[in-house]
């Protein structure tokens, strides 16, 4: 533990933790899915941001952290964790919500809580690849969000992972504990300035839900042409817990490729990660969800909606592991094709290790029905605009069931970015 | 003064023959009800009237409304005033019932109106409106959500292929006496294959196709009354005798 602490104390020195001795001998681990990277080409220099409220930022930044859902007048929100590069500018809640929440870097939680560690790199491991090696090496803060036991939090809290500068190498390290029969919604954005063209964003994620927390978490990615990003995310599952997990990217990216895991662990555990995709431009996306049902009575869901344009590629994968004799999964991979030059790879996997597990899928890819068009324009929409409302309504975000202070505005998000797509 | 007129008109799709000189006039004020049996045609008029790609004009010509629309797309008919209610609309996931019907009804405090008084008529549960078009409707639902459709754009001239089938007794009542109450405003190509829906609605002419070919024209009750007595296999015969079938033709 102490190795671990001092590793912000020591900010910038030497580490002698274990988990220092395990990275080191991966730094040149290629991920197993997705483009390998030279991490040597992204720059870790950046100016230090000073604290600031978020309506105080430069309006370019408040400006294009709104289109991933990030409100800088903070309204219905009930906190805010902002981090421009490397540096924490905002963190904070509302008052009323003090003593209920806890909202604060990764690295701020270490210094204020012993007991922190215990969910640092438990659920991701450290040695998974060169990735999750570089956010242990070079650790830029992330946030950390835990509302205490009991607490029902309807609106949602909201965290902006910004990234300023062109070549920037960002590494965030988060957690979110949901201590038992908590509730709440996290909305996150991972933004890039529009100067922003090449960089690199690796985003650890682990998150706990204790017995009978609920918890929506919805991530909204905008990045750019030649940005690349790994995120690592893994969740712990508890008894009666239940984990809604949103995933929107609608902007070109390089490459990203991410594969979080969900671990059914508790009695009637429940999860459903639900993804809208839109890949423009020469984006490569790896991208899935994998849920192990390990609980009696574990249930799961994958929708995953994807476009793919231009000349887009789109990996979309899925993985439901059954190892208990109860529980039951079902996987849905939807892909639209809008472009010859595009392609759309649909992996659906089911792997069942108990008798009694109850696992299922659905793939479906391929063009734009002609027969839906022609339906659409028997009531006199044209052709272009028959087309727009498929496609509009494939980025359907209804199936994300959120409230409708956050739906309305993410309904907004998609139907701005799919209009200037197409 | 004719609304639709039709003329020699010839149809292939995929290459094959499915209409073959079909001649049809409809004036202004009048609906019309085009019987015939399975595979005959009959969607395939309403599909080329309307300009489906697939449906290829070899011959012949539509005219509406005094203009020839015969190369027009789909979507310039329909803002000519042509309207359809499909026997078999595809589902549209995402897409829902209420983005088509706001779409016509346009402004919002009247539209909110208009919409709960037409689904109110077609006893529809406006819960419907929200849902993705098509997807889990039931028979019946889906031909209400095809009429609602209709009714919201308020067409000149309506084409309603098959509202009767696959509805139940009661609901078959309710949707024909919605249907006869709009065709008494407008005007309409109504097809049926067993003719439940005309115990609803008034039409003024029936027309009987029979492998691509109009092979009669005339009252429609009568020429109802003689299928189901006969079957159209008589029709069959009417067709290679023209003009034999005297007590129907007008």
């Amino acid at each position: 533990m102490d190795g671990v602490k001092n590793v912000y104390k020591l900010k910038g020195g030497v580490r002698m933790s274990t988990d220092r001795e395990r990275v080191l001998k991966v730094e040149d681990k290629p991920a197993t899915l997705g483009p390998d990277l030279d991490i040597r080409e992204f720059t870790r220099e950046a100016k230090a941001w000073s604290a600031c409220p978020v309506p105080l930022l430069p309006k370019d930044i408040v400006l294009q952290s709104l289109s991933a859902g990030i409100r800088a007048d903070e309204k219905d929100r009930v906190g805010t964790y902002f981090q421009i590069d490397h540096s924490v500018v905002f963190q904070g809640i509302q008052k009323v919500f003090e003593g209920k929440i806890d909202l604060m870097s990764t690295k701020d939680a270490f210094n204020k809580y012993d007991w922190f560690k215990d969910y640092w790199w438990r659920l991701v491991q450290p040695d998974t690849d060169k990735y999750t090696a570089l956010a242990e090496r070079n650790w830029d803060h992330g946030y950390f969000i835990r509302v205490l036991e009991g607490q029902k939090v309807t609106l949602p809290l909201q965290s902006c992972l910004f990234v300023s500068k062109d070549g920037l190498n960002q590494n965030v390290h988060n957690i979110i504990i949901l201590e038992p029969e908590a509730e709440a919604q996290v909305i996150t954005g991972c933004v890039v300035h529009p100067n922003v063209q090449k960089g690199l964003h690796v985003g650890v994620s682990e998150f706990y839900l204790k017995k009978g927390a609920k918890l929506t978490f919805t991530m909204i990615h905008n990045w750019s042409q030649n940005f690349h990003v790994r995120p690592r995310t893994a969740v712990l599952i508890e008894d009666e817990a239940k984990f809604v997990n949103n995933y929107i990217c609608l902007k070109p990216v390089k490459s990203l490729q991410m594969y979080p895991v969900a671990y059914c662990k508790g009695v009637d555990s429940k999860v459903r990660f639900n993804s809208i995709l839109y890949g423009g431009g020469n984006s490569y996306i790896d991208f899935g969800a994998k849920i192990v049902l390990q609980g009696a009575g574990s249930r799961g869901e994958v929708i995953s909606n994807a476009i793919a344009s231009d000349r887009a590629q789109i990996y979309a994968r899925g993985l439901l592991v059954g190892e208990h004799s109860e529980s039951k999964a079902h996987l849905e991979c939807r892909g639209l094709l809008l472009s010859d030059k595009a392609l759309i790879h649909a992996v659906p996997e089911l792997t069942a290790k108990v008798g009694g597990t109850e696992l299922s899928h659905e793939a479906a890819v391929g063009k734009i029905g002609e027969d839906q068009v022609q339906y659409l324009m028997a009531r006199g929409f044209s052709e272009a605009d028959a087309r727009s409302l498929i496609v509009r309504g494939f980025m359907d975000v209804t199936i994300f069931g959120l409230p409708d202070e956050l739906k309305d505005g993410i309904k907004r998000i998609v139907d701005e970015a799919v209009k200037g797509a197409l | 003064m004719n609304l639709l007129e039709i003329e020699d008109l010839s149809v292939e799709v995929d290459g094959k023959r499915i209409l073959d000189g079909v001649d049809l006039e409809i004036p202004e004020g009048e609906s019309h009800v085009l019987f015939g049996p399975n595979g005959s045609g009959k969607t395939s008029i309403l599909m080329t009237i309307l300009g489906f790609p697939d449906y290829k004009v070899v011959s012949g010509r539509i005219r509406f409304d005094g203009v020839d629309i015969t190369n027009m797309s789909i979507d310039e008919r329909v803002k000519r005033g042509m309207g359809i209610a499909f026997q078999r609309p595809p589902a549209i996931r995402g897409v829902k019932l209420g983005d088509i019907v706001h779409n016509f009804l346009k402004s919002d405090a009247e539209a909110m109106k208009k919409e709960a008084e037409l689904c109110d008529a077609l006893k529809f549960e406006k819960e419907f409106l929200s849902r993705d078009l098509n997807r889990g409707f039931s028979g019946g639902e889906m031909k209400k959500s095809e009429i609602l459709q209709v009714l919201a754009q308020k067409p000149k001239f309506a084409m309603l292929d098959e509202p009767d089938s696959g509805v139940d007794i009661e609901n078959l009542a309710i949707i024909g006496k919605v249907i006869n109450n709009f065709l008494k405003e407008s005007s309409g190509l109504l097809i049926t294959h067993v003719g439940y829906i005309l115990r609803y609605v008034e039409v003024d002419k029936g027309h009987v196709l029979i492998k691509g070919e109009i092979a009669c024209s005339g009252e429609p009750i009568k020429i109802l009354d003689q299928i189901l007595k006969e079957g159209y296999g008589w029709c069959e015969k009417c067709l290679q005798i023209k003009g034999w079938c005297k007590n129907v033709n007008r």
